[in-house]
């Protein structure tokens, strides 16, 4: 199925939280949605009969300077088709509803999001640093990251 | 006073296993609640090898980065090497030479055969066999005496480049190639019969760790361990990109042959089926590779347009995906390194419920996972 489908598909079901297409220089495409109805627009898509995403083959999060925002690639294996989901989110206490109820590949890569942007998955099963050390001050990914100096008195 | 049976304390116990032990295949921490030899939980601690590749790729060009894709996956350099290269030339809309995609086409399968030899000689050493080791240790240095004589490194290659390849293979590597091919094609029947059928290994292996179709979909397992589970998945027939279309190979599925479908056997054998097809590939590429340049005039500073490119490759180790994002400047403004292996460790601690700890060991191997691509 087409980007531009599922977006009229997708825009028909949730009205105004599916917010726009991002479509010209994106490969694949990304629909953006509000951050509050991720989880039911994912649940949409991954049982919808004619969408089927039934494989999220990338988790990302992205720190466009002005606003986080959460990436999801998906991947239909039945259709043999593929959409990004996007989700902008504020950059003070950035955090949206997990998905890892509607895919359990979710888990780790949320916990990287987290880990290394900060962005809280409200109903994670597992919301854990996973690549940095539990008491790591700060989020590497970030833009407005500051290199620390020393690491438990350690010269970094 | 007490029985026999009240003096044994039967409560539970945490145990480490790694960061340094010799069957996590690198600095893995399992943390591992047992009862008995029972585990009843085990769960994965990864992040020892975080360099923060991500985060450097920010500040490097596009073209300064390809060193740092060796540093992946050391165990299949090329296949990383060129996921990035066809990842900034899809962004950057950058024509590559026929020449150089046969060649990336060749040092990829050949990089697979030495991986998978290293995934199925560290594994029959993980279960107490250390003849077939040596073995697979034998051929991967045919692979790597090639690989030396077409780029000068044995290890991380850095061979592609962003538009083709670094250099043109040098005389006689094509033939070396095919002799490499002809020695290597019977040996696979003779590590079945030395290992593959063992009655012994198979009893480790079969039945252990079932993962159904569904479940390593909805997992999102990809690559051997995707395809043990029987589904026929492979980026390169299901999306083909490069010169893939051009060669006809079989798509490695397990069958459930000696236990049931999903099995650590199964993921097993699709790898060793798996060296028989980059065998085949490698022979009609080898066959068919056109002459002409082996690299497009690409600017060594080059500005992709704006714009977010999601590429997918097929590695030894599942789906490698580059996501980039490009600010029209000449660094990426993010990437993201999605790898086979760390998608593998989530579904990990779901599997090895109720397991033996020797099990443990056959999951970890079936699996065939990378450190270094994990925590990146």
């Amino acid at each position: 199925m087409e980007a531009q489908a599922i977006f009229d598909m997708l825009k028909g079901k949730f009205g105004d939280a599916v917010v726009e297409l991002q479509g010209e220089g994106f490969s694949p495409a990304f629909v953006v949605v509000a951050p509050a109805e991720v989880n039911a627009v994912a649940r949409f898509l991954r049982d919808d009969a004619a969408l089927s995403f039934d494989s999220l083959m990338c988790l990302s999060g992205v720190d466009y300077k002005e606003k986080f925002a959460v990436a999801y690639h998906l991947h239909s294996m039945k259709h043999r088709h593929a959409i990004g989901l996007k989700t902008m989110l504020p950059r003070e206490n950035p955090s949206l509803p997990t998905v890892d109820d509607v895919w359990p590949a979710a888990n780790f890569h949320e916990r990287e999001a987290f880990d290394l942007f900060g962005i809280a998955f409200v109903g994670s099963k597992d919301l854990r640093r996973i690549l940095l050390p539990e008491d790591w001050e700060g989020h590497p990914l970030r833009k407005d990251y500051k290199y620390p100096d020393f690491y438990h008195g350690i010269k970094v | 006073m007490t029985t026999r049976t009240d003096a044994l304390p039967t409560q539970e116990m945490t145990i480490n296993m790694g960061p340094q032990h010799p069957s996590t295949h690198g600095v893995l921490r399992v943390i591992l609640t047992t009862d008995g030899e029972v585990v009843t939980r085990a769960v994965p601690d990864v992040g020892y090898l975080h360099r923060g590749l991500e985060k450097i790729g920010e500040r490097v060009t596009y073209a300064q980065y390809m060193p740092f894709t060796d540093r992946l996956d050391y165990l299949a350099a090329m296949n990383c090497n060129c996921a990035w290269a066809w990842a900034v030339e899809k962004l950057a809309k950058i024509e590559v030479p026929e020449r150089a995609e046969y060649l990336r086409v060749i040092v990829c399968e050949l990089n697979r055969i030495s991986s998978h030899l290293i995934a199925f000689g560290s594994y029959t050493a993980d279960m107490g066999a250390f003849t077939p080791f040596l073995y697979g240790i034998r051929e991967r240095e045919h692979v790597n005496d090639l690989f030396e004589m077409i780029c000068g490194n044995r290890l991380t290659y850095n061979y592609a480049r962003v538009g083709g390849v670094s250099g043109d293979a040098p005389p006689g590597f094509l033939e070396k190639t095919k002799e490499f091919l002809d020695y290597f094609e019977p040996k696979i029947d003779e590590y079945n019969n030395l290992i593959s059928y063992n009655k012994i290994f198979v009893h480790r292996l079969a039945n252990v760790a079932v993962i159904p179709a569904e479940e390593a979909v909805a997992y999102g397992l990809t690559g051997p361990n995707l395809r043990g589970s029987g589904v026929p998945f492979d980026l390169r027939k299901d999306e083909p990109y490069s010169v893939y279309p051009k060669f006809d190979f079989k798509v490695c599925v397990g069958t459930g042959e000696r236990g049931t479908l999903g099995d650590c056997f199964d993921r097993y054998m699709v790898r060793i089926n798996e060296m028989r097809e980059s065998i085949k590939i490698v022979r009609q590429a080898v066959a068919q590779i056109p002459d002409g340049p082996v690299l497009a005039k690409v600017p060594r500073l080059f500005k992709p347009p704006v714009g977010e490119v999601y590429f997918r490759s097929e590695c030894p180790r599942g789906e490698t995906g580059i996501y980039l994002i490009s600010d029209g400047s000449v660094n990426p403004f993010r990437l993201k390194i999605r790898t086979g292996s760390f998608v593998a460790m989530n579904i990990f601690e779901k599997v090895t419920k109720g397991l033996m700890i020797a099990d443990i060991v056959a999951v970890i191997g079936s699996f065939d996972i990378i450190l270094p691509e994990i925590d990146r």
